[in-house]
């Protein structure tokens, strides 16, 4: 076994040492129905999942937010940082192998809403497309906020100072491409500039995905949030790990 | 076994280690001895490739410190001042994630828990997590961390900080007992420590060697205790 598996096994399995995973695989099981249903679910008479994967970005904010907050944080704030990077390990395999752990972990959340699943099509026919797409998306977006999660992980020892900054970097993402943030830019800024927000925004690739077309341009988005904040977490720590 | 050529680091205004160099070979034991904030633990950090220097080099089995980090740690058995570990798991389970980071597995693994887990004497709470043992026990499975690949090089700060008396004197025979096959490097504040197992000692202050010697030519040479020694040496070097 290689040292990047030896770091995903220990650390997804330390979710499950503690009742912090359970506690936040509830909340965040019963926040995703109560949305999903406040938002009209039955009033729409539709057989469709829209109204449950709407509601993941925001939802997600906070859930990645709060569970990558400690992967590096709580590393460096108690030494067994010294112990890790003392071991036959490079950063890379260490910091994938957290981002991994963490992201199995709140990829098992996702597959737990599947009585949604089996609730729509008990009522109607769906379009499996769609819903396979929006499962799609929905989990490139929380690799995606992890990896912005690890960073600020990486970045501070203080925990609450760490999911502070990754929710804001992680809300910001989402909130750029809200109808009300463009308008509000269109008063001011050129069109091309206001595009190009747009196109930053992780809400205008989640919401494409959600239409069940998988393009290249919104995978690669998210191929590149990853790789690229997972890249500056190594680099940011490598720097902080002895600090 | 090992060799530092001019090793320099500094954390801001302050110089941690200021330009030392020294060899280590099989079969010595090497006490790495000076006041609190003289560089200690930054030498041994940068040995165990935890944080680079600013200048200078170390090889380490062959192994060049900056070129080739990982195969570096790999020839090491490094314990760190405090001990770390991961409080969350149990002794048994910690254990089995350095095995599984070194490669350690199947009967070789077997072969190396029945040989770390009595010679450091955590039998009796290997099931147990580690957040909820004492803090000789935490050193102890921290000393089983260090051990558990057999390495050539052994680079432990303040191995025996925390231990009961007996423990003190356990950890010291076992250090007398592997120095032979080993090449081993240890810090302390303990002076009669340096006397019972150190073969070679270094005095360090402000980053620099001040002393390299063995503990009994300094007694000799000095004509007073070890104790006595290391007061006139140091007296004015501690950082203010």
């Amino acid at each position: 076994m290689n040292s990047f598996l030896a770091v995903f096994k220990r650390e997804l399995k330390s979710y499950f040492t503690t009742p912090l995973a359970y506690v936040f695989l509830f909340i965040f099981l019963v926040l995703s129905g109560f949305l999903t249903f406040q938002k009209g679910f039955y009033e729409a008479r539709q057989a469709d999942m829209t109204r449950f994967f709407m509601n993941m970005p925001l939802l997600f904010v906070g859930m990645a937010s709060a569970t990558s907050m400690r992967l590096w944080a709580e590393e460096r704030k108690v030494g067994s940082v010294e112990l890790l990077f003392t071991l036959p390990i490079t950063i890379r395999e260490a910091v994938l192998g957290k981002l991994c752990a963490a992201w199995v972990f709140l990829s098992i959340a996702l597959a737990l809403t599947f009585p949604m699943v089996i609730t729509v099509f008990y009522l109607g026919s769906p379009d499996v497309g769609v819903i396979v797409t929006g499962y799609i998306g929905t989990w490139l977006m929380v690799g995606a906020f992890l990896a912005i999660g690890c960073f600020f992980s990486a970045l501070t020892k203080n925990q609450v100072i760490s999911v502070v900054l990754s929710s804001v970097a992680c809300g910001i993402l989402v909130l750029l491409g809200m109808p009300t943030t463009l308008n509000y830019l269109a008063g001011f800024l050129p069109m091309g500039l206001v595009n190009a927000v747009e196109m930053m925004s992780m809400r205008t690739h989640f919401e494409s995905i959600q239409r069940g077309v998988l393009t290249f341009g919104d995978l690669s988005y998210f191929a590149i949030l990853i790789a690229g904040w997972t890249a500056a977490c190594v680099v940011v720590l490598d720097e902080r790990k002895a600090s | 076994m090992i060799e530092v050529k001019d090793l320099r680091r500094s954390f801001g205004p302050v110089t941690a280690v200021d330009g030392i160099s020294f060899n280590v070979e099989k079969g010595q034991v090497l006490g790495l001895l000076g006041p609190n904030g003289a560089g200690k633990t930054t030498a041994m950090r940068m040995l165990a490739c935890f944080i680079r220097p600013d200048k200078g080099t170390a090889t380490v089995c062959g192994h060049d410190i900056l070129k080739d980090p990982v195969r570096v740690r790999q020839s090491i058995g490094y314990l760190a001042e405090s001990a770390p570990s991961y409080s969350e798991m149990t002794v048994g389970s910690f254990l089995g994630f350095i095995c599984d980071v070194r490669k350690i597995k199947g009967a070789a693994r077997k072969r190396a828990l029945d040989r770390v887990v009595p010679t450091c004497s955590i039998e009796s709470v290997y099931h147990q997590t580690i957040e909820t043992l004492s803090k000789g026990y935490k050193r102890r499975v921290g000393l089983a961390q260090a051990l558990i690949h057999d390495p050539a090089v052994l680079i432990w700060d303040e191995p025996t900080d925390g231990l009961d008396p007996n423990q003190k004197h356990e950890v010291r025979r076992l250090i007398t007992a592997m120095s032979e096959e080993k090449c081993i490097i240890i810090s302390t504040h303990i002076l009669e420590e340096v006397e019972a197992i150190c073969t070679r000692c270094i005095i360090v202050a402000r980053g620099k060697i001040l002393v390299d010697s063995t503990p009994q030519k300094l007694k000799d040479e000095n004509k007073c205790s070890l104790d006595e020694v290391f007061r006139r040496i140091t007296k004015h070097t501690g950082r203010s």
